[in-house]
């Protein structure tokens, strides 16, 4: 099977600086939206934002879980040309893991936490949801938020905070989370509470 | 055989990568970085390069700055508070070099600060990056030798020992004789060196809206405290943590709620105390504020005194 592969960053050093700028303040101020850049044509399945991240982020060191159908179509194709990077069957095996927000599985336990005397070992997933606002709301407080902040991201499983919260409560241990859409990502460390959903 | 060496200059370019580190390292770096600031407090151990300074100079910060400055950053740098001392000007002069940087004396117009033992007089504001330079990450170090133990304390938030030196320092001298690198406990979990600041800066740390970066570069190790997060200085409740004060004010610019350093002027006894701040204790001058040793000191051509 042929797979055509979309080119990745035209200016490498600078718009990978740009997007982690924007992935460093995604997570040092959860809950706030940060554009990641303008204009990126990602491979199907990935949204731009997913696909500059993980473009910034990975390469051979880090091992990426995909869903399936990402994996054998042309966004596992690019990703393995374009980060070097390998792509793992297992979910706890991943430094990045990409999942779509509707889907039931893997759950976020699945993935890894890291160990408690390496606690930065742990998987940092990046949850590709239909849009950052417009649903319903979520209030976070934790490092990071002055007070607390609400968010309101749609097209999240049932459970999704929940599992959240069950994260939250591992911390120092625990999966990092960002929500992407679009251009835009959403940060969710494992320091961030989840205080109240409606 | 002659070996031609160029060295880069105005005319010449640069043979190396943007901010001198290359894409696969500052990879490296920020995903460790990342780590760091959803675990704040916590050492990420990270592959540390060579440097084109030696470590102990600030090579730690200097990677930090290097993985995340871009075009758009104004960069400062200080060096026990003053923007004009040997580390901060190769620093500074380093990245003027490496990644065209645009720089800055002053603390509001920075959006990266990178620091040797002070955090500026004027307050920090969202959006600026603190990149302190720390020689030992780790605050248990004295304590306890080995890195195994230290990790297991650690993990498990077995600080007990650190209480202990607090309170024999308080039984030996009646108080916590520690005045510099004080430990903190960040949001209520790890204890963190805060590198060698005075205590004085240490209740600036708390619930900085600015985002900090600490980089360890012979030590190898990374880690952060986000913006608006908790920064305790250790201490007992009947012996509450204090930072320090002075009987004078600064020489220079008569500031009385700056860190102030002392300078020994001859050798019988005579001495004054100036802001560590260089630049604070400029826009102070600048602003009509005069020390009782401005006079002095402009004669002599060591300042400018105001001009106003």
């Amino acid at each position: 099977m042929q797979v055509t592969i979309s080119p990745g960053f035209s200016d490498p050093v600078f718009q990978s600086q740009a997007a982690f700028r924007a992935l460093l303040n995604a997570l040092a101020e959860p809950g706030l939206v940060q554009q990641v850049a303008p204009g990126f044509a990602a491979p199907e399945g990935l949204e731009p934002a997913t696909a500059i991240a993980l473009l910034t982020l990975a390469d051979y060191e880090t091992p990426i879980w995909l869903p399936p159908a990402l994996r054998d179509g042309p966004a596992g194709a690019w990703l393995r040309f374009h980060c070097g990077a390998a792509l793992v069957d297992e979910p706890a095996q991943a430094s990045f893991a990409v999942i779509d927000g509707m889907t039931s599985s893997p759950l976020l336990a699945d993935f890894n936490p890291g160990t408690d005397q390496f606690p930065d070992r742990s998987t940092t997933v990046l949850v590709q949801c239909a849009a950052l606002g417009g649903g319903d709301s979520v209030t976070l407080s934790g490092p990071g938020i002055a007070g607390s902040r609400e968010i309101a991201p749609t097209g999240l499983r049932p459970g999704f905070w929940a599992e959240l919260t069950e994260n939250a409560e591992l911390y120092p241990l625990g999966i990092d989370v960002i929500l992407s859409h679009g251009e835009a990502v959403i940060g969710l460390p494992r320091s961030t509470q989840i205080v109240e959903t409606r | 055989m002659t070996i031609h060496q160029s060295i880069p200059g105005e005319d010449a370019k640069p043979a190396y990568n943007y901010a001198y580190l290359d894409e696969q390292t500052k990879r490296m770096i920020r995903r460790a970085l990342l780590k760091a600031v959803a675990v704040p407090g916590y050492q990420v151990p990270f592959g540390s390069r060579e440097m084109p300074l030696a470590r102990g100079w600030g090579t730690g910060g200097i990677q930090i700055t290097a993985a995340i400055i871009g075009p758009d950053d104004k960069l400062k740098v200080i060096d026990q508070g003053a923007d004009d001392t040997t580390n901060a000007v190769s620093i500074r002069r380093f990245f003027e070099r490496t990644a065209d940087a645009t720089t800055t004396e002053a603390t509001e117009e920075a959006t990266i600060i990178q620091t040797r033992h002070r955090i500026p007089e004027a307050p920090l504001t969202t959006g600026q990056i603190m990149v302190y330079q720390v020689p030992q990450p780790e605050p248990l170090r004295k304590l306890e030798p080995r890195e195994l133990e230290t990790r297991k304390m650690h993990a498990w938030a077995e600080y007990g020992l650190m209480q202990v030196k607090l309170y024999e320092n308080i039984a030996r001298f009646g108080e916590v004789t520690t005045t510099y690198d004080y430990p903190v406990s960040v949001n209520g979990r790890y204890v963190m060196a805060p590198s060698p600041i005075p205590k004085f800066d240490n209740p600036k740390m708390h619930m900085s809206p600015a985002l900090q970066l600490f980089g360890a570069g012979r030590e190898k190790r990374i880690y952060a405290v986000p913006p608006h997060t908790s920064v305790k200085s250790l201490d007992f409740d009947d012996h509450p943590f204090r930072i320090q004060s002075w009987t004078e004010p600064c020489g220079l610019c008569g500031a009385k709620d700056s860190y102030l350093d002392e300078v020994v002027l001859d050798d019988l006894g005579n001495r004054m105390f100036v802001c560590s701040d260089s630049h604070h204790c400029e826009t102070r001058r600048d602003q009509g504020h005069r020390g009782p040793m401005l006079g002095d000191a402009s004669t002599l051509h060591l300042v400018d005194e105001a001009k106003s």
